[in-house]
């Protein structure tokens, strides 16, 4: 790989041609904010949160999309680079609902983090229309509260680039411009699939998880990264568990396979766990109906039935079935118990493919 | 899975996944729905095909990825074979096939030039529907791409000949060369999370884990010395042959772990007789499912997030579960299991799951170098024989699991059972993208949205039958007869009707054939005859 070498904030780096200032000071470990820029997706340079200072160039130009050049300066911090992300943010939270206090996204949402940052806490912009749109919460999965966005296109991108569904555009314009379904229908009525790719990328509390909402803030959450339960894609991703309970499932880009990409499975249909229908204790039938028992009471029984039926009718009157969708540990065990004591080899399990 | 072992020596997916994204130049995708039942794996495709990657995708019905393929090849139901010798004809008269490859790495290609001779392409078209041109053009492409993938599922495999269908595809892959190498090979996309794990831990009935055969004699002492018991040489019975055997009062007592036959299982009735028929049976469910309610003891159980454990995916990769919260019935499964067996009087005795990995790794030579702590953060793909070794994502490189790969011809089998005047309309069953099997309709958030079936069926039967979306129809077969909604589209052909089978209230498989892959045992649920009334 042909290699550049250039200058950031005084240091020397190096970085492959053609790689953008942005990815220079990456690969240098030096952060430069950013609002709609991700690496999962085509540059779009729209929120000039990440401009630069460049020796030389009376313009800033915005990292995410201004290639490297062999001795270039650049400073990513420089007083005139401040100044500008400070007007940046202003305007952005100038017709902002400052709802930090109750936001679900609190914690995790850049846009409060880099007001943070550059002590952005009032605008001078405010003052003018705000928008008041209506919260669309039509479906179980995805709250979409677009008063909160700020257009930086991760959504849009993400559902083309990620999922390919194409379900969202922008429409409108100027202060009414609009990042959302073809005719600016709610998503239940829209063609979404319900992947969350948009939730997960957004960076704003514009897009959050519904079974999330008031659960606890993003700071408190536990992230336990697992295994998908439904298919066979093997998809990675981080439960997100509070107070030993499962509040939601949050993308880890680490993930192999999948990066921050899942589906409505996936995603969404986790809370198959707290279904009332749950059993939690064994169930022994009585005159055909099911009564609650004592583990010890359930093996008891098993104990003696398995045993007299094994005695009596041999070992192949035994057969057990295990489970396409139990773990290895498991499936191995009901094997081993299978052939080393009820010593058949009767065992197998659903298999559709 | 035994097409693919019987031609390549092993029954896996050959290529990781994502091969897909980084090196395919052609993906050629037959009865798999990918964007519906993996759906991630069917995103990858679609954004493979929109930077350029080819896509032909043959499947009788319109699914989604038919938006972005090159070619959509709409074959009739149960034409796979045709199809596949259609296009391995024309590769041959044509000289296309990759002879060094054929030459150096297979064996018994003779047959398979002499079977695949009958299939010229207008018998093909006849067969299959399928125009000539269309024939020409596919055929031609697969062979001429020097990296073009295969990918199926149950579209393939549930067929009466499933497995023959899967060497055909086997066929096609090694007389045009694209087998080991990145980019290439034949993957069947398996359908649940760790189906490949369950196989790889022995859950069959002819196999020790890591598919080592209960009827060899060395390998059969390996596992008594480690497990200090004499164990059974005779193979024992698939799944379909237990239910017979508990029809015919053989098999007396069952254990059934998280699963639920009477549901997901090919002419339900039957299996409901079977477990009735039964002494005794366990069931170790999270809910009391159709098949629970014919257990004596329940025994409840821990879901994913309140166990540790692995998982093994589609691509052979061995990937980590973890416990995130307490079990709500208060153990985990596996506790569960080493108890029931300590009790009856065979004890099971581990601190974590970690040891019951390093127990079966220890006796499984393709997986002896995974353990918990090289999996800590990205899987593995087996084969992995030592803990140096870094695993492997593509299988068959250089040389087959088997040595040389057998061509295994096959000739059209046609369905067990097709349309005719009483039952006028082909039934095709499969999965949709928001439901899996039998977990996803408790979760409130998905079944709130999709709580019922809705049967496809194509607009000119609907007119026929004077029906329209949301439309309410009995649909019987020989077998059975359930209720459910229609939806009239145009995905499915003209006299075909296709149905999910994820809803207690419309329980499908209570129609579907009861044919059966001879060789493997899976149920013919992709072609049945049926009759659609309309209830007023
Ligand atoms: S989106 Fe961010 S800035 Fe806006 S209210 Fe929520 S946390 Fe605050
Ligand atoms: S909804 Fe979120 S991701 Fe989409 S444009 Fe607005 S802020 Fe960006
Ligand atoms: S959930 Fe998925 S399909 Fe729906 S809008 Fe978001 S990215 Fe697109
Ligand atoms: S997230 Fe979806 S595609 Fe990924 S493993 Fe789970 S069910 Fe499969
Ligand atoms: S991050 Fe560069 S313009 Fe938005």
């Amino acid at each position: 790989m042909e290699m550049v070498n250039l200058y950031i904030n005084g240091k020397e780096v190096a970085a492959p041609t053609g790689s953008t200032i942005m990815q220079a000071a990456d690969l240098a470990g030096i952060e430069i904010p950013r609002l709609c820029y991700d690496p999962d997706l085509s540059a779009l340079g729209a929120c000039r949160l990440c401009v630069v200072e460049v020796k030389g160039n009376r313009l800033l130009p915005a990292s995410c999309v201004t290639p490297v050049m062999s001795g270039m300066e650049v400073f990513t911090e420089s007083p005139a680079v401040i100044e500008a992300r400070r007007t940046i943010l202003e305007l952005l939270v100038a017709n902002h609902p400052l709802d930090c206090m109750t936001c679900d996204k609190l914690g995790a949402c850049k846009l409060a983090d880099y007001c943070y940052h550059y002590g952005v806490k009032e605008s001078p912009f405010a003052g003018g229309e705000k928008h008041q749109y209506k919260c669309d919460d039509s479906n179980p999965f995805i709250i979409r509260d677009l008063n909160k966005c700020i257009l930086c296109g991760a959504c849009v991108r993400a559902c083309e680039e990620m999922t390919g569904q194409d379900n969202l555009s922008y429409l409108y314009r100027g202060f009414h411009r609009k990042a959302t379904t073809a005719g600016d229908v709610d998503y239940a009525q829209s063609d979404c699939v319900f992947c969350g790719q948009c939730v997960a990328l957004c960076p704003t509390g514009a897009l959050t998880e519904k079974t999330m909402a008031g659960q606890g803030r993003r700071w408190e959450i536990e992230r336990v990264r697992t295994t998908c339960p439904f298919c066979g894609t093997g998809c990675n991703f981080d439960l997100a568990v509070k107070d030993g309970k499962v509040i939601g499932v949050l993308s880890n880009p680490d993930s192999p396979v999948n990066g921050r990409s899942l589906c409505v499975k996936g995603r969404f249909g986790w809370d198959f766990i707290y279904n009332e229908k749950r059993l939690t204790t064994p169930l022994i039938k009585k005159n055909g109906q099911f009564e609650a028992a004592s583990w010890d009471e359930a093996f008891d029984l098993i104990a003696q039935k398995f045993n007299a039926i094994k005695d009596e009718y041999g070992p192949d009157s035994f057969a057990a079935l295990s489970s396409a969708r139990c773990t290895n540990e498991e499936n191995y065990l009901v094997q081993k118990f299978t052939r080393a004591y009820m010593g058949t080899n009767n065992v197998d399990h659903c298999a559709r493919t | 899975m035994a097409g693919l072992a019987t031609t390549f020596g092993s029954g896996a997916m050959t290529n990781p996944i994502n091969d897909i994204s980084n090196e395919a130049e052609l993906m050629l995708l037959i009865g798999t729905n990918t964007t519906e039942a993996h759906p991630v794996i069917g995103y990858k495709m679609r954004q493979a095909a929109r930077k350029g990657c080819k896509m032909i995708v043959c499947d009788p019905r319109r699914i989604d990825l038919v938006d972005d393929a090159d070619y959509w090849i709409r074959h009739n139901p149960g034409t796979d074979i045709p199809l596949l010798n259609g296009m391995m004809h024309i590769i041959i008269k044509e000289g296309l096939e990759d002879k060094e490859f054929v030459a150096e790495r297979t064996e018994n290609y003779e047959a398979l030039k002499a079977t695949v001779e009958a299939y010229n392409p207008e018998y093909v078209a006849e067969l299959t529907g399928i125009s000539v041109d269309d024939l020409y053009t596919v055929a031609r492409l697969y062979a001429t791409t020097d990296k073009a993938m295969i990918f199926y599922t149950l579209g393939i495999t549930e067929h009466i000949c499933g497995t023959r269908n899967v060497m055909s595809i086997a066929n096609l892959a090694m007389l045009t060369g694209h087998v080991g190498r990145p980019g290439t090979g034949v993957c069947p996309i398996r359908g649940q999370n760790n189906v490949q794990g369950a196989c790889d831990m022995g859950a069959l009935p002819n196999v020790f884990p890591a598919y080592q055969a209960v009827n060899n004699d060395e390998i059969r002492s390996k596992f008594e010395q480690a497990w200090g018991v004499s164990l059974p040489a005779n193979i024992g019975l698939k799944i379909p042959e237990m239910f017979e055997a508990a029809h015919a009062g053989k098999v007396k007592a069952m254990y059934i772990l998280g699963e639920n036959p009477v549901l997901t299982d090919p002419n339900a009735n039957h299996i409901k007789e079977a477990l009735e028929n039964l002494d005794f049976l366990v069931v170790q469910e999270l809910f009391l499912t159709e098949t629970a309610e014919f257990a004596d003891v329940i025994l409840p159980a821990a879901s994913f997030s309140e166990c540790d454990g692995t998982f093994t995916s589609t691509e052979r990769r061995v990937q980590r579960v973890r416990k995130a919260i307490e079990p709500l019935p208060g153990q985990a499964n596996w506790q569960t299991i080493c108890q029931m067996s300590t009790r009856l009087g065979y004890t099971m005795q581990y601190d974590h799951p970690g040891q019951i990995w390093d127990e079966m790794a220890a006796l499984s030579p393709s997986m002896a170098g995974i353990n918990y702590e090289r999996i800590d953060q990205v899987g593995l793909h087996w084969p992995c024989p030592s803990t140096d070794h870094p695993g492997t994502p593509f299988l068959h490189a250089g040389k087959f699991t088997r040595g040389l790969g057998i061509f295994q011809p096959s000739d059209h089998i046609p369905p067990g059972e097709m349309p005719d005047e009483e039952y006028p309309f082909l039934l095709s069953t499969g999965r949709i993208l928001y439901h899996y099997n039998v977990t996803t309709p408790y979760s409130k958030g998905i079944n709130s949205m999709w709580d019922r079936e809705q049967a496809e069926v194509n607009p000119l039967d609907a007119e026929k039958l004077e029906l329209e979306t949301g439309s309410r129809v009995i649909v019987t077969s020989r077998r059975g007869q359930v209720s459910s909604e229609v939806k009239v589209s145009d995905r499915v052909m003209p006299g075909m009707i296709w149905m999910s089978f994820h809803h207690t209230a419309t329980p499908t498989n209570e129609l579907t054939s009861h044919h059966l892959d001879p060789i493997t045992g899976t149920g013919e649920y992709k072609v049945c005859a049926v009759r659609i009334e309309k209830i007023e």
